[in-house]
Formats: structure tokens, C-alpha cells, sequence
């Protein structure tokens, strides 16, 4: 099992050695960052320099870094917190966003919907699965007020980079408040937040090889954001709970490692994603490259390439480059362990076969051009099965 | 050997794959996930909740071996549920366990594992297959008590030969002592008896709820006099006696069954037991795990029901329908049921009964 070819980095990666290293350096002491005494302070000088070290990187204010559990939990506090704050300040209930959201922005927008009487506005997206700036003006310039904005930085699954800035600059003059889930996007593209000028940012430690379960809502210190969770008021009032002193510390050191590198790491990805890309259209002709094909900090991530490829089910692809010591990824969320079709696909016009019929593989600087070619050796003989089990799927019964 | 175990959670499968893997196959387990609504109810009955995927991934953990739930939810739902409703709708009483053997477990399933060079699919089905001079042979399980080949009578031989039964040469109490030797966490698990679509057991209220049936009278099958009403004929089946609901006793004070169901007037007949006889059973769509059977009778033994005995009977097929005459009647058997022919253990074929000749005519 040691020698696994792991190209599943978009689900997470590896812990950094730095990372881990800070990690165990912190948790060998005592205190609560909250605590008045020695030890207290001591935690909190921590926390406050990982704050000072990650607003510095991304070019914002200390103060607007909230320390949260990790995306999901940020992407929740931002969507709800921000629609909440707007609909109690300017009675506005229309929320615009992208059919195309990772699921921790996508169901509160549901639940808010759902439960509390939000209207969502769904942009639709390309055959690239980006959304148009122009469907963002007309709706901001539409007579229903909008609380709140989000689109994310780039997609999970195909690798698409949105428009941010030009959504950001449209909504900020507008004067409506905008979030951006950049879990995916961060150590990959240029990022500067101070020049994007977003309300809220989504960032997570594990996808930059820091540890799980630390993550942060990079939020403007000038905006209310009603609370989602309530308690001994952490984090300026907005996010309750004690703070986890050592995996600040380690995210901290990973979020450095990941804005310091990525010019660098996005042209050695950039080189290794198109040589595999290259090597999947020789070894399978019939396999589709979904998404935008371009290599601009614009376009498209530099580590993800998504395939799809007609008449096998991207589960059985899996499985058997699973059985072939390669870990990848269909892309597409599991609900209850049952695979779902991607609403990405979906969303860009695809039907639901080729929806089930893709694979994701997302590289990292670790990554190697032996771990490539493993891919390509591989797949020829996989998609021929599994295009058999395909074949067989629709007749009985 | 390459094979796919088929993983439910419960103490069977899961001893199953274990003997695999002891046996040095290439086992990689494979949960089916059945009913969508079952796993996001969060329910702990039926063989496709969330507790059972987890059971069965956590097998697998402790096997080492690999693990993947399979969605078969929407073949399940038109070959499964959808024919069970259709078969009510009918005025039958399918047996839904069959059909999923028949066209998820051995079908569907089988053909992807064998469609991806894995040679067998394995299960914890209490039955066995047995080299034959003609190929593989299906037989009772050694334990009476939990012998499965029943469910099984539908499989053919081209299935027989990919199919891989490790527990039918055991008793059930051995496979839970194994499965405690082995530290399995599912070793103390009950058995699973429910349709697993109908984790609550209400097969009356599934059916009432999913058939449009009109109501009815419920007839004394030899006066002809209405002696009651019902609110649908659907959920009426064959021999039944209770939930009548019956206020005028019968005469001689003997409990009345339901003796035969017309879904065209929406009439439930009921009469006394002797009624529900049977001496001759028809049965459409014949399967056979061998050679089929031909014109010439033969001395068999058929099986009509999941837990009983095979009875004697004189077995031939006319027109493709397989015709059983009993030596000795049986009482109560409801169309959209399987007939299984035994050759002493071994299974010969199965058919759906779709008609039968009562001893008492009504």
C-alpha cells in the first residue's frame, strides 16, 4: 500500500512536515487562548501571530481572519451569517449564487430557502461551468434587493476559476455584500485579497497541507455577520468556541508555504497536468477533457484535470484504478455512501451518463511525472472493463 | 479467484467473505445500496440502512479487504418494487426476494463483477453448489432450519457456474460462533425477516398505499352472501385469516380464510380452511439450474414456500408451463409465488405459480 500513486490532492493532501512539526511544538504546551494567565496569553500569542502571518500573506487586516473549523463551517457562516445580518439591516431576502457551489455552500442556500424564506437566485453556467459577470449586473440591477453574493474562487470538480474579481467589483459597487469559497483556489492562482475586496472568503488548512479541522472565514472587520454558533464569543462575537491553538499554528505555516510557492507550483502542476492530459487522449480516444483547457490563473487550476469517458460509470473507473494502486477521484459528492451525479455536469448542460462517467484527478507539487504515467499505463485496460460493466448495465431485469 | 462479496452487513455475508479471503481469493466487497429512502430515513431495520453499510465497510476493514457500496437502486425499484406492486395489482403474492436474486444479486451484480474479469460473486446464502457430471449442481444448505435454495431455485446454470455459496455446508449457529472467533462486531446481529423495502413490516399498508383499490365485498365463498366489506382488495392474500374484520360468525363457528381474491369486482371470497386445498399447481416462466425438465412426468418433489417442506409430486412441462401434479393436496398457495422442483437436494428448477386446481371447488 506504500507505493500508492495519491492524485486525489482536491480532497486533501498530506500534512507538511513544517506543518506537522509546529503542530506537535503547540500541543506539548498548556493554556486556553481565552485564559487571562500566563499560559493563556502564551496560547494566544500564538494565535494572534498565526492571524498576523495568514492576514499578511493574503493581504488583509488581522482582524478579519475568523478562525473556524475548517471550509464547511466558514462557508455556513458566511452564507448564513451575511444573509441574516442583510435581511435584519435592509429587509433583502434574494441571494445570488452559482448552480455550480461545492455542497457547503449549495445546502445552506437550500436550507435558507427552504426554511428561511431566502430566494436564490441559480446563475447558470457555460459549457466551461463558469458563471457570466453580465447574469450577475442584470440580477444586482434587478428590483428585488440581493443580501448576498457567493460564488466560489474555482470549482471542486472541474477546476473552472471564476470571474471573482469582476463579481467582487460589481457587487461591492452595488453595495452588496460578496463571498467567495476559495478552499480549492489557494496556493494555486495569485491570490490578494485586499485588491479582490470581497466580504467573505472561505479558506481550508488540509487542502494546503496543514492538519484537518482548522479553516477560516476571512471576513471584512467592517461587516456584521449574525453568529451561527454562540457561546464564550471567540473570534470578535462571530464564531464561539475555544480556539485550537496548535492547529492554527500548522495552518498558519501551511497557508505560508502555499501563497509563498505558488507561482512556482502552478507551472511545475501546470507541466504534469498536461502531460497527463496528453496521455489520457492517447490512451483512451474516446475520453473527454471537461472544463476549461486553459492554463491562465484565470481559466483554470493548474493540479486538476477532469476526464469523462462515455459508457463506463465513473464508480466502477474508480474501483479499478483503486485495484490498480491508483487513488482518484469521480469528482462528485456521496450521500449516505451512494454515489450522486455531479450537479456540475449537470449544471453545464450534460446528461446524467456523463455526469456518472468522469473521473477527477487533482495533482500536488509532490506529485511526480512517474505518478502520471502509472495513470496512463492504467487506464486503457480499466475503461475497457469498466465500459464493459456498462455495456451489461442496461439489460437485465 | 477474483471475486466480488457481496457484503449486507449481517453475520452471513460477512462470515462469507471471510472464508474467501481465508481461502486466498481476491475478494473485494461490495455493498448494494437498494433503497435509497431506506438509508436516508436513517433506519435501522431493512438490509440497506446506513447501520448496515457500515457494518459491512467495517467487515471489510477487518478483512483488509476493499469496499464499495454499488447503487442499484433504480434497477431495484423497477425490477423489484415496481413488479411487486404490479403483481399486487394483479391479484398475486410475489416474493420479492426471488426477483431480486433473479434480476440485482445474480444479474445485475454478476454481470458487472464478471463484465470487470472477476470470476465468481459470492454471497451468505444457505445453500450449496455442488460439481456435478453436467456442470455445477444446487443443493439444499445442511442446515433445514435456515436452507435457502429456494430464493435461489431461479438461477441457471451459466449463474451456478459464478456463483459462490461458503456457508451451505453449515449450520447457522456455527457461522455466529465463527463470526465471534473471527471478532466480528456483527456476530451478535439479529436476522434480518422483513422485505427490506418495508422496514416496517406493513406489507398491507406498502401495497394499500401504492395500489389504487377500490372497495369491496367480502363474500361467503359457497352462499354467495355478503357477509362484510374491505376498503381494497389488493392487500388480501390467499389463506389469510386475520384483519377480516368479520362481524357475522360463521355458522358452524370455524374460522373463515380468504379463499380467493377478485381484483376485477374487488371480491374477497372467504370460507372455511379445506377450501384453500390444492392438488395442482401451473406455473409460468419455468428456470432451470440443469437440464430442463420435459412432456414426460416425472417423480419429483416440489417446494412452494420459503420455510416448509418439498411434498411428492408428479412434475412435466406443457407449452412452456411447468405442471405440478401433488401427490397429496397442500393447503394455500397464492399466484405470484415460486414453485421449486427438488431431485432429494437438489434444486431442478422454479416457476411462478399463476394457477391452481383446488380439491373442493367453491
Amino acid at each position: 500500500m506504500s507505493s500508492r500513486v495519491y492524485l486525489d490532492h482536491a480532497a486533501t493532501t498530506p500534512m507538511l512536515p513544517q506543518a506537522r512539526a509546529a503542530w506537535i511544538a503547540e500541543s506539548e504546551r498548556a493554556g486556553n487562548p481565552s485564559s487571562l494567565h500566563a499560559s493563556g496569553r502564551r496560547r494566544r500569542q500564538v494565535v494572534e501571530e498565526a492571524r498576523e502571518s495568514i492576514a499578511a500573506l493574503l493581504n488583509v487586516r488581522p482582524s478579519a481572519i475568523v478562525f473556524t473549523s475548517g471550509g464547511t463551517e466558514a462557508d455556513n457562516l458566511a452564507v448564513k451569517g451575511l444573509f441574516w445580518a442583510e435581511r435584519q439591516a435592509r429587509g433583502a431576502t434574494t441571494i445570488l449564487s452559482s448552480s455550480v457551489e461545492h455542497h457547503a455552500v449549495l445546502d445552506p442556500l437550500v436550507w435558507l430557502e427552504q426554511e428561511q424564506a431566502a430566494s436564490v437566485e441559480w446563475l447558470p453556467v457555460d459549457g466551461l461551468g463558469r458563471v457570466s459577470v453580465d447574469d450577475v449586473l442584470t440580477r444586482l440591477a434587478g428590483s428585488d434587493p440581493v443580501a448576498l453574493c457567493t460564488v466560489m474562487w474555482a470549482n471542486n470538480e472541474l477546476g473552472t476559476v471564476q470571474p471573482v474579481q469582476r463579481i467582487a467589483d460589481a457587487c461591492r459597487a452595488a453595495g452588496v455584500p460578496f463571498h467567495t469559497d476559495a478552499v480549492q483556489a489557494l496556493g494555486h492562482v495569485p491570490m490578494d485579497l485586499g485588491a479582490l475586496g470581497a466580504t467573505a472568503v472561505t479558506i481550508s488548512s488540509h487542502k494546503l497541507g496543514g492538519p484537518f479541522g482548522v479553516g477560516a472565514l476571512i471576513l471584512d472587520p467592517t461587516r456584521a455577520a449574525t453568529p451561527v454558533l454562540h457561546g464564550g464569543g471567540q473570534e470578535r462575537d462571530v464564531r464561539s468556541g475555544t480556539l485550537d491553538a496548535p492547529a492554527i499554528a500548522a495552518f498558519a505555516v501551511a497557508v505560508e508555504h502555499a501563497v509563498r510557492g505558488q507561482e512556482q507550483r502552478a507551472q511545475h502542476l501546470i507541466a504534469l497536468r498536461e502531460h497527463l492530459r496528453n496521455g489520457v487522449a492517447a490512451a483512451v480516444p474516446g475520453a473527454v477533457v471537461n472544463g476549461d483547457l486553459g492554463t491562465g490563473p484565470d481559466e483554470r487550476l493548474p493540479g486538476n484535470l477532469h476526464v469523462s469517458f462515455p459508457g463506463c460509470e465513473g464508480d466502477l473507473l474508480l474501483m479499478l484504478l483503486d485495484a490498480a494502486g491508483i487513488d482518484c477521484s469521480t469528482g462528485s459528492a456521496c450521500t449516505a455512501g451512494i454515489p450522486e451525479p455531479s450537479h456540475v455536469l449537470l449544471a453545464m448542460g450534460a446528461d446524467e451518463a456523463t455526469a456518472r462517467s468522469s473521473l477527477r484527478f487533482s495533482l500536488s507539487e509532490s506529485s511526480s511525472r512517474e505518478d502520471v504515467d502509472a495513470v496512463i499505463a492504467a487506464l486503457p485496460g480499466v475503461v475497457e472493463r469498466a465500459a464493459r460493466a456498462g455495456s451489461v448495465a442496461g439489460r437485465t431485469g | 479467484m477474483r471475486v466480488i462479496a457481496a457484503m449486507s452487513g449481517g453475520v452471513d455475508s460477512s462470515v462469507a467473505a471471510a472464508r474467501l479471503v481465508d481461502a486466498g481469493h481476491e475478494v473485494v466487497g461490495v455493498h448494494l445500496a437498494l433503497s435509497k429512502a431506506a438509508a436516508a430515513a436513517g433506519g435501522t431495520k431493512g438490509c440497506c440502512t446506513l447501520d448496515d453499510a457500515r457494518d459491512a465497510r467495517r467487515i471489510a476493514d477487518h478483512l483488509g479487504i476493499p469496499f464499495y457500496v454499488w447503487d442499484l437502486s433504480d434497477r431495484f425499484r423497477e425490477a423489484v418494487i415496481d413488479d411487486f406492486l404490479a403483481e399486487y395489482e394483479r391479484g398475486r403474492t410475489p416474493n420479492p426476494c426471488i426477483r431480486c436474486n433473479e434480476r440485482i444479486k445474480f444479474a445485475a451484480v454478476l454481470e458487472r463483477a464478471l463484465a470487470m474479469d472477476f470470476d465468481a460473486v459470492a454471497t451468505g446464502h444457505y445453500a450449496r453448489i455442488v460439481q456435478g457430471p453436467a456442470g455445477p449442481e444446487l443443493h439444499r444448505a445442511v442446515d433445514p432450519a435456515k436452507d435457502q435454495s429456494y430464493v435461489l431455485g431461479v438461477l441457471g446454470r451459466a449463474q451456478l457456474e459464478h456463483t459462490l455459496l461458503p456457508l451451505g455446508g453449515d449450520v447457522k449457529e456455527a457461522i455466529r460462533a465463527e463470526a465471534a472467533e473471527r471478532g466480528l462486531l456483527v456476530a451478535r446481529k439479529p436476522d434480518s425477516h422483513d422485505i427490506c423495502f418495508i422496514p416496517d413490516g406493513d406489507t398491507a399498508a406498502f401495497v394499500r398505499s401504492r395500489v389504487d383499490s377500490a372497495p369491496g365485498d367480502i363474500v361467503d365463498a359457497v352462499s354467495g352472501e355478503v357477509i362484510g366489506h374491505h376498503e381494497g382488495a389488493h392487500s388480501f392474500t390467499i389463506g389469510q385469516r386475520r384483519g377480516l374484520g368479520l362481524r357475522v360468525p360463521a355458522e358452524d363457528g370455524a374460522p373463515r380464510y380468504v379463499v380467493d381474491v377478485d381484483i376485477v369486482t374487488s371480491t374477497v371470497r372467504v370460507g372455511a380452511p379445506e377450501l384453500l386445498d390444492v392438488d395442482r399447481i401451473e406455473g409460468e416462466n419455468p428456470t432451470w439450474t440443469g437440464t430442463p425438465l420435459g412432456a414426460e412426468e416425472t417423480s419429483l418433489a416440489v417446494q412452494v414456500r420459503a420455510h416448509g417442506a418439498a411434498v411428492p409430486a408428479r412434475v412435466r412441462v406443457e407449452d412452456d408451463r411447468l405442471v405440478v401434479d401433488l401427490e397429496s393436496p397442500i393447503r394455500v398457495l397464492a399466484a405470484g409465488q415460486s414453485v421449486v422442483v427438488y431431485d432429494d437436494s437438489r434444486v431442478v428448477g422454479s416457476a411462478t405459480v399463476d394457477r391452481t386446481h383446488r380439491v373442493v371447488a367453491a
